[in-house]
């Protein structure tokens, strides 16, 4: 018998997307991957939208998935640095429950937020950092400070652990057990919202059973380990309307559409069929098909 | 050199800023700042780094506008996932931004206008990287339209950018990374080496443009404004107008400044 022969049983992490949401729960903390209007996860916060999940927390750099979430009345809190879709710099749905006042917010900086995911990470309560000194973060945040026991005294602000309950990415392409790959010239903070959460949910482009039998060549791009990865999703196309590189890029006509929803009609209920749908298929069905998504260009900055 | 554009001049201007800077990246963010680090680095600081706006560092800068996706030579890679890491908390990084507000101490806000923070009236971006940056490395600032709407009087609404204001220094932080450089408009060029009646420090001008008067800039801020030993800001050469048309084949910078007018007044 040779060697490659021997694994007889292989670890099968495959879930349907309906699956992991119904592993959530009302009122956890969830960290979203992508950056802006790049690679989200938006396949699985639509499921999340089609669902009766509430009062959730939501950890991200965001984009349209904290707009749509927000705009459903899913978020208690939001922990954020930004929300913009780029082209369309200010997110008008995340706009629009920021000046009701109908959501809580941790306001960070971009570098302190993925401190807070490190600290997680580590099991760490906090990081020390400089970030947020001089300016109104740590007040309004109820950030304290720490001093350095060492010679210099320093004092610091206490960067909290963000530690997720779950975490949601999209993947290139992932096996069955959860090794992943992520391609595209950035990863963002993907590897460290798996880290710092209790159970991460990968969706991807591309499934496979076994990585090492396809993409034996391809295994730098595994930029996090599968220890971390509880659940497997396959579903192509599942980051738009954000952009999927080298796959797809961002769809700015229906971010445009998104975006110009909330002025008119301005009502999520009466909108969130167009921009969520019935079931993924019909979503995609209603945006094109895949032939619509793999044509989408890649974004120039 | 009556066609020479005021957006023209502000690129010259703000270029400036990335003289001598080191082997640091080079961050423009908008037209003007993206075009003057560009420029700064094909002509007198070739040894500046910047990325092609998205995550791979290029040796040749990335012409603004659409362009083949292909177009950049990639020379190394800066993802946001080593931004912080490379950039932000070593200090090997200048950056020039246009933040919403900024007030007498060089603080800066983008977050939220009005209201209060937890029910904005205008939500705007958020913080961003603005604290990290503001407290690692050096920033300087662009504005197109010089206004007290944008020179605040008394603080900015929320704090989102280190400035020299000591009620908000918590005693025994670092602030020795605090670096505001230069800031550029379309009335004059101002820097921090200023001080004020407390001896702290303070915004002064140090050229007004063509046919701009103290009077003029001091009228548009809401702040008192020192002054420095001010000259003409200088008009930018043949050899720069060249570069900036190259690196911003499709006209984008005609539409930073209102109605596009020349750098010398009529």
């Amino acid at each position: 018998m040779k060697a490659s022969e021997m694994t007889t049983k292989t670890l099968d992490k495959r879930m349907a997307a309906r699956d992991v949401v119904a592993s959530l729960r009302d009122g956890m903390t969830i960290g979203i991957g992508g950056w802006g209007p790049r690679r989200k996860p938006m396949a699985l916060v639509r499921e999340i939208l089609r669902s009766d999940l509430r009062d959730l927390t939501i950890v991200a750099y965001g984009g349209a998935d904290v707009g749509m979430l927000c705009a459903a009345g899913k978020v208690r809190k939001l922990v954020f640095a930004f929300v913009s879709l780029d082209a369309i710099p200010l997110e008008p749905w995340f706009r629009k429950a920021r000046e009701s006042g109908r959501i809580e917010v941790l306001e960070l900086d971009e570098g302190m937020f993925q401190w807070g995911l490190k600290a997680a990470a580590f099991g760490l309560p906090f990081l020390p950092t400089r970030v947020g000194l001089g300016t109104d973060l740590a007040e309004l945040g109820g950030l304290r400070t720490v001093q350095s026991p060492y010679e210099d005294g320093e004092t610091l602000i206490a960067m909290p652990a963000l530690k997720l309950d779950a975490a949601l990415i999209h993947a290139n392409r992932s096996d069955w057990r959860g090794n992943v790959h992520l391609f595209g010239p950035d990863s963002y903070y993907d590897e460290w919202f798996a880290r710092a959460a209790a159970k991460t949910y990968v969706s991807c482009e591309e499934l496979v059973d076994r990585m090492e039998d396809h993409h034996p060549g391809d295994a730098h791009f595994n930029i996090v380990e599968r220890c971390f990865v509880s659940g497997v999703v396959h579903m192509p196309c599942g980051a738009h309307p954000s952009s999927m590189p080298p796959a797809y890029g961002w769809d700015m006509k229906a971010f445009k559409a998104y975006a110009d929803a909330a002025k008119d009609p301005g009502d999520w209920a009466a909108v969130a069929d167009r921009f969520v749908g019935a079931s993924e298929q019909a979503y995609l069905e209603s945006i094109g098909g895949k032939e619509a998504v793999a044509a989408l260009p890649l974004p120039i900055f | 050199m009556t066609d020479i554009t005021l957006a023209e001049l502000c690129i010259f201007a703000c270029s400036e800023a990335f003289r001598g800077n080191g082997e640091i990246i080079a961050t423009g963010v908008g037209p003007v700042p993206r075009l003057a680090a560009g420029l700064a680095k094909l002509t007198h600081s070739p040894e500046l780094l910047m990325t092609d706006g998205e995550a791979y560092l290029v040796e040749q800068p990335v012409p603004i506008g659409p362009r083949g996706y292909d177009d950049r030579k990639a020379a190394g890679h800066l993802p946001f996932s080593r931004f912080f890491d490379s950039a932000v908390w070593t200090g090997r990084r200048h950056a020039m931004v246009t933040p919403t507000q900024l007030d007498r101490f060089g603080q800066i806000n983008l977050s939220y206008l009005g209201g209060s923070h937890a029910q904005p009236r205008t939500q705007m971006l958020g913080v961003r990287g603005f604290p990290g940056n503001t407290i690692y490395h050096p920033n300087s600032f662009f504005f197109p339209a010089h206004s007290p709407r944008v020179f605040v009087p008394g603080e900015v609404d929320m704090v989102s950018g280190v400035g020299y204001n000591p009620a908000k220094r918590v005693a025994g932080g670092n602030y020795a990374g605090v670096d505001l450089r230069r800031i550029v408009t379309n009335l004059c060029v101002m820097d921090f080496g200023g001080e004020n009646a407390d001896g702290n420090r303070a915004i002064r001008v140090v050229s007004l443009h063509p046919g701009v008067s103290f009077d003029e800039v001091q009228a548009a801020t809401g702040f008192p404004l020192e002054r420095g030993e001010i000259i003409e800001t200088p008009l930018p050469d043949a050899q720069a107008l060249e570069i900036i048309a190259a690196l911003d084949p499709h006209g984008i910078r005609a539409g930073v400044i209102k109605d596009n007018p020349p750098a010398r007044r009529p």
